[in-house]
């Protein structure tokens, strides 16, 4: 079976993002971009189920801009089979990439779809959610252990996943959509020959248009500034201090 | 123009997150319904009829509503779609889940884990883990909001006396099983609801040494939470991260003991009213947002501190 996993080129995580001054967004210019954390989790975890013979195919997909490419190429290094780039200098918010995912899913017909739980830039933890809305198909979200087992022909999923409480299990027929929590797996890092292995990997380029999907935002970023800032920094000598400081300055025991 | 508050519950009783959505609710000014889906669930129902401030409680009960899959709360939530503009779900797993879901089936945005209502379709949330603030506006005819519970004091959850209606539930999708639920038990206070939260990160270095903190906890009446990277080495199980990626707390007192301070640590618990931090790196960036910081090996100082508490 084909499974497709969608990634998306993000600020890496070690950097701390800068408010612009005049609040029309954060600096990403000369800051090291890479794939999603949580994307990285589902393409690992595709290349695994693919090592087990249960997925043939692993497509993987990137909405954006032209760098986006980098991301796939990443994705390719690490196992997936080709890639797509749905290709727009819009920005794209959740429901736009779960419609762009949508006509990508039409098209290629995968088993499965792989997501991270939440895109590390806009935290808004949406797309898996709302592509399994728009397929009609079930969802399982926040996964930290996937089994795919098959009986008389239709394939079922198993999957762990994390909620407020602790852990649920769920049974589901494929096709359906899971989205990756960060214990699901370890991800591998690329090989420096399958770096090279993924430039001669297909790579194909789309736009939203050719899909028929409408990308317009539909929400306005008004502004964007900085959190106040903590003012933190003090210190004390010893246990003792503490104690007496928290129940006479701060007054919290 | 009415709200509708899609309801956590545990079918007996409300979640308290359901009490911060409701708070946030009424920021837009308009009328307030509730939506409790379950089974038997008629304490839950009764329950949200008593929050002050809320006009009627839409219940609907079906045994396949039990385990409240987002599948069948989607359908059910659009099925009840017309007169409402706002859908306001917990920033919560069970929110997270959902919502999105929801947004999709209508054709319309969402916006999650709001921290302020600045005007019916304005709104602040964070984003790249809490290091920036946007405002963002909707121009859909609907709009799907998660609540970050730390945004909102909660409602109170006395005072109300709302009609409760039942609503019929769109035939069950049958289309996932829960096996079953493996729930962390624990007699201490609910982490995103204590006044004081004790967390543990890769310096306690074993799961035993995690039992240090239990006893500082029950001084204190904690909650106790962790770092993902304690998380991870299996020191405690994964309901207890905090952060970016796991629960947001703001307790009165936030305790962090051998925690480095990572961005995606300090989403979860910058908002805290007083923060401690304890480590024997003196260059750790939990200490540049710490109220009171105590260079030192937490081996010494946790038992120190237990002592003192007497
Ligand atoms: C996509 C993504 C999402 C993430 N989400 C989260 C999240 O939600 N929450 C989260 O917490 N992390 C998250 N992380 C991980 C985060 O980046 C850090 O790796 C993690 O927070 C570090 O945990 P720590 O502070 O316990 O460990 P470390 O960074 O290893 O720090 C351990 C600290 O303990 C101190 N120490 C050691 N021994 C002692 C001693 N005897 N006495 C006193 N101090 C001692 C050390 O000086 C050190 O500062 C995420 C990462 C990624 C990539
Ligand atoms: N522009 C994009 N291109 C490809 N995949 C995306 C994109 N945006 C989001 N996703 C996928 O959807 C997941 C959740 O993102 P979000 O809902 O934005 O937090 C991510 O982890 C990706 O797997």
């Amino acid at each position: 079976m084909k499974v497709l996993v969608p990634v998306k080129r993000v600020v890496d995580f070690n950097v701390k993002v800068r408010v612009r001054p005049d609040g029309s967004g954060v600096d990403t210019a000369n800051v090291k971009m890479s794939m999603n954390p949580f994307d990285e989790i589902a393409v690992e975890e595709a290349v695994r189920l693919k090592e087990k013979a249960i997925v043939t195919e692993i497509i993987a997909v990137s909405c954006g801009i032209t760098a986006c490419q980098e991301t796939l190429r990443t994705a390719l290094a690490m196992g997936a089979d080709r890639a797509i780039l749905v290709e727009s200098t819009v920005e794209l918010q959740p429901l736009a990439v779960a419609k762009l995912l949508k006509a990508i899913v039409d098209k290629e017909a995968p088993q499965l779809v792989i997501l991270g739980k939440q895109a590390i830039d806009d935290d808004a933890n949406q797309v898996g959610q709302m592509l399994a809305a728009l397929l009609g198909w079930p969802q399982a979200t926040f996964a930290s252990k996937i089994d795919i087992t098959e009986e008389g022909g239709q394939k079922r999923a198993t999957v762990k996943r994390e909620i407020d409480g602790g852990l649920e299990t769920l049974a589901m027929n494929l096709p359906a959509i899971i989205t990756t929590d960060l214990r699901l797996n370890e991800p591998r890092y690329a090989t420096l020959p399958n770096i090279m292995k993924a430039k001669k990997k297909v790579l194909d380029i789309i736009k939203p248009d050719a899909l028929g999907v409408d990308v317009t935002p539909r929400l306005a970023t008004l502004k964007v500034v900085e959190p106040p800032r903590r003012k933190g920094g003090g210190k004390v000598a010893d246990a003792k201090e503490l104690v007496a400081k928290l129940r006479n300055e701060a007054k919290v025991i | 123009m009415t709200a509708l508050v899609i309801a956590e519950h545990d079918h007996g009783a409300l979640k308290s997150a359901t009490l911060h959505t409701v708070a946030a609710a009424q920021k837009l000014g308009g009328d307030i319904h509730v939506l409790v889906a379950g089974h038997n669930a008629g304490g839950a129902a009764q329950a949200a009829a008593s929050i002050a401030g809320v006009a009627k409680v839409l219940h609907a009960d079906a045994a396949h509503l039990a385990s409240q899959t987002a599948e069948n709360l989607a359908l059910l939530a659009t099925s009840l779609a017309a007169p409402y503009y706002h859908f306001f779900l917990p920033a919560t797993g069970f929110g997270k889940n959902a919502a999105p879901r929801i947004a999709a089936l209508l054709d319309v945005a969402q916006v999650s884990d709001i921290i302020g209502v600045e005007a019916p379709d304005t709104f602040v949330r964070p984003i790249y883990a809490g290091n920036a603030f946007a405002t963002v506006q909707s121009k859909d005819l609907k709009i799907v909001v998660t609540v970050r519970s730390t945004g909102f004091d909660a409602a109170p959850s006395t005072g109300g006396n709302a009609a409760i209606e039942s609503v019929a539930a769109p035939a069950d999708v049958a289309q996932v099983q829960v096996l079953g639920q493996e729930l962390t038990k624990s007699d201490r206070p609910e982490l995103t609801n204590a006044r004081v939260v004790i967390s543990g990160g890769r310096g306690l270095q074993n799961g035993e040494n995690f039992k240090m903190l239990e006893a500082l906890a029950d001084k204190l009446n904690a909650a106790i939470g962790a770092s993902r990277a304690a998380v991870d080495a299996g020191y405690v199980p994964n309901d207890y991260q905090v952060g970016q990626t796991g629960k947001i707390v703001a307790p009165d007192l936030y305790i962090a003991i051998g925690i480095s301070g990572a961005i995606q640590h300090l989403a979860g618990m910058k908002d805290s009213k007083v923060i401690v931090a304890i480590n024997k790196d003196a260059e750790a960036p939990i200490f540049q947002i710490a109220d009171y910081g105590l260079v030192g090996d937490l081996f010494e100082i946790v038992p120190q501190l237990i002592a003192e508490l007497g």
